[in-house]
């Protein structure tokens, strides 16, 4: 936590109205807003671009932001975060001034940059260093600014040799490198930031976040959106949480991330079908209870990439011998394993009916990456599957901030396993 | 810019709304980066770079001298016609360029408006000033005319700059309207072509502003690129009007329409980055 002063932004009570429908899919053409808008026009051009007090229960009325007020005191690290839609980058937009809002009001406190898009405004045609100074001015720094920075800038995208070239020779890696820098450099007392982190390569997405990492520790006002939990939870101090385009939660980052995570992502920790006639099943088995929880908690606590847990799935056989295994899915639906007990014999002698039984597996810690899991039961005999649910469980392994360092991407791989190293020099 | 001191508050904006030209002056560098991007990548992107600047005139006057000056026999005010027709096409290629540039301008720029804050005026006005260059061009090869035509410029040509801003609002001031109107009815960039091409045989560029009878040329300067090409043939080839109530009208009717075009743009200018 780092220590905050005087407010850098104030909003209070703002909204954002858009208009769904033909006027933003699809632009009107001059005849239909002459045979549309002559009463309008009749009625007084001065009515132009006003809201309008029918729009009350106009259902091509988007509400993109609704009444959201909040406080942002300098120096504070403030994250964003919600799904699609919710109203994020229009917040952002409404307090960069990009767009209007249509109530409300907001105060911003000192120089504000924005990284909306990363590159806005270059021009392929120009090279390298032409697109510094006109990016820069887009941004608002004046040429001895710019000047002043050059050198900087092009070193830190590390595009020395390449800086006389039009940027249309540019990899899409050095492009980026080059626009992030100069809004990097912008040094605005107020900096805010957009999904920049969903580009670029995994070397870039890290030079990005220790930029903004400085940025902050300088004491400067970041607001940051991003779906990244990971990047969220090791830059800001305090989460937003949108939700149709009001805050849904406002408060420590590790708790709005942890609510989140539980309501936007649909786990199913845990499922108990308490009424038999209704539990999946046939006339070999019925189920009554499935849940994954930590090794030492319940079913709900938080999974992370370091905990070792436990499946359980709780069922009535009505057929001797009966064989669980179980198929592991990652949220790309890749098959991360399919187990079954590797010491049969205890399900294959067991002979008693209609009693309820609970199967045990356990996963050991280091093993899963990091995501949203599904997990598909199966019961079989000999050859015969005799019973398969999909997706009894659905369960999200949380990303470890401590094992990661420096690194906030996604790590790569179905597994993510502890392995031991050694080295040593050869003679 | 002190820390303390700037403050933004940011709040719908309601009824008429000022015009904030002094914000449009602290972002003037960014309105001379965005006309120096115009110049430089329109000259990077052709094959014949600056030469369009003459060739575009150049080739006007050629067809008009010939089928005008050469077939239809156009009085031409005593002055050899393509002489005549060149005067008139230089300042007439800059507004008419300017004209088309700014009002497609605000659609070309749509990734800037989205994205960033700054006073969208910087656009439209960018786009008429980029052309500039070109019509300082297009003047070198018209002194190259008059020497070869041995016509030796008056006293008269002080009036050139003021003529040249009158042009250069001319073409602002209908490129506000339509850039402001093109973010919502993407018509407008069909629209100003023909405009263009019909405003130019309202302008007296292939006939002389004599044939309009002489009781309707006061009314017929209410098109301000007549009191442009008017005074600009007036300026360098001492024929025409002399700055008097035609240009006067035209001066008038110029910043009457540029005044209207800046109130119209900036009321409209809070919902271009929702529309765009």
């Amino acid at each position: 936590m780092r220590a905050h002063g005087a407010v850098a932004i104030r909003a209070e009570h703002v909204s954002k109205q858009f208009r769904l429908g033909k006027q933003r899919n699809q632009f009107p053409t001059l005849r239909e807003s002459l045979t549309s808008g002559a009463l309008r026009v009749v009625r007084g051009v001065a009515s132009l671009g006003r809201g309008r007090a029918e729009d009350a229960a106009d259902p091509t009325l988007l509400r993109a932001l609704e009444d959201v007020s909040f406080e942002v005191r300098q120096g504070e690290t403030l994250g964003i975060i919600g799904a699609n839609g919710a109203g994020k980058s229009t917040l952002l937009k409404v307090l960069a001034q990009v767009t209007e809002p249509t109530s409300g009001r907001a105060e911003v406190h000192g120089r504000l940059g924005s990284l909306l898009e990363v590159g806005t405004g270059f021009h392929h045609e120009l090279t390298g260093r032409e697109n510094v100074f006109l990016n820069g001015a887009i941004l608002g720094m004046t040429r001895n600014e710019i000047r002043t920075r050059f050198d900087e800038i092009v070193a830190f995208a590390e595009v020395e040799r390449f800086i006389d070239t039009p940027v249309k020779f540019y990899s899409s890696g050095m492009y980026l490198r080059l626009a992030f820098a100069v809004a990097a450099h912008l040094e605005p007392e107020i900096l805010l930031v957009d999904e920049v982190l969903a580009v670029g390569d995994a070397a870039f997405q890290q030079k990005c976040m220790g930029k903004m990492d400085e940025v902050a520790r300088e004491g400067r006002t970041v607001l940051f959106v991003s779906h990244n939990m990971t990047a969220m939870e090791g830059l800001c101090d305090r989460l937003i949480w949108m939700r149709d385009g009001r805050i849904a939660q406002d408060g420590p980052t590790r708790e709005v991330v942890s609510d989140y995570l539980r309501t936007y992502l649909t786990t199913r920790t845990e499922t108990a079908w308490l009424d038999a006639s209704t539990a999946p099943g046939n006339e070999q088995v019925r189920m009554h209870a499935a849940r994954v929880r930590p090794r030492d908690g319940r079913a709900g606590d938080a999974i992370s990439v370091e905990t070792p847990f436990v499946l359980e799935f709780e069922y009535r056989p009505d057929s001797a011998g009966l064989l669980p295994s179980l198929h592991l899915f990652n949220d790309e639906g890749v098959v991360v394993f399919n187990v079954g007990p590797t010491e049969p014999s205890p399900w294959r002698e067991r002979r008693e009916r209609g009693t309820l039984v609970r199967d045990v597996c356990h996963v050991p810690a280091n093993l899963l990456n990091d995501g949203v899991h599904r997990v598909a039961f199966c019961l079989s005999k000999g050859n015969d599957v005799v019973f398969w649910l999909d997706d009894v469980l659905t369960f999200d392994v949380r990303d470890s901030v401590a094992q990661r360092g420096e690194w906030y991407g996604k790590w790569a791989g179905v597994v993510r396993p502890l392995l031991e190293w050694e080295t040593g020099s050869l003679p | 810019m002190s820390p303390e001191a700037s403050v933004t508050i940011i709040q719908p904006s309601r009824g008429w709304v000022s015009l904030r030209l002094g914000a449009l002056w602290r972002y003037r560098e960014l309105l001379y980066f965005l006309v120096w991007r115009d110049v430089k990548v329109r000259y990077k992107q052709t094959v014949l770079g600056a030469s369009w600047a003459i060739l575009q005139p150049f080739f006007t006057m050629l067809i008009f001298s010939i089928f005008f000056g050469k077939l239809a026999r156009m009085p031409s005010d005593g002055v050899p016609y393509p002489l005549f027709a060149y005067v008139a096409l230089v300042p007439w290629t800059f507004f008419a360029n300017g004209l088309t540039l700014s009002s497609n301008s605000l659609i070309a720029n749509q990734g800037l408006l989205r994205k960033v804050y700054f006073p969208r005026l910087v656009i439209p006005l960018a786009a008429v000033a980029s052309g500039l260059l070109d019509f300082v061009i297009a003047f070198v090869v018209l002194f190259g005319m008059l020497v070869w035509y041995g016509i030796v410029p008056t006293w008269h040509v002080l009036w050139l700059p003021a003529l040249v801003v009158l042009a250069l609002v001319t073409s602002l001031g209908a490129g506000l309207w339509f850039s402001a109107l093109s973010v919502m009815y993407r018509d407008v960039q069909y629209v100003v072509p023909f405009l263009v091409q019909v405003w130019l045989y309202s302008t007296p560029i292939v006939y002389p502003a004599s044939l309009v009878p002489a009781g309707w040329r006061t009314a017929y300067a209410i098109n301000p690129m007549v009191g442009v090409v008017e005074g600009f043939r007036w300026a360098l080839l001492g024929t025409g009007t002399a700055p008097g109530p035609m240009i006067l009208v035209s001066a008038l009717a110029a910043l009457a329409m540029t005044f209207g075009g800046l109130v119209f743009f900036r009321r409209m200018e809070r919902t271009f980055s929702d529309m765009v």
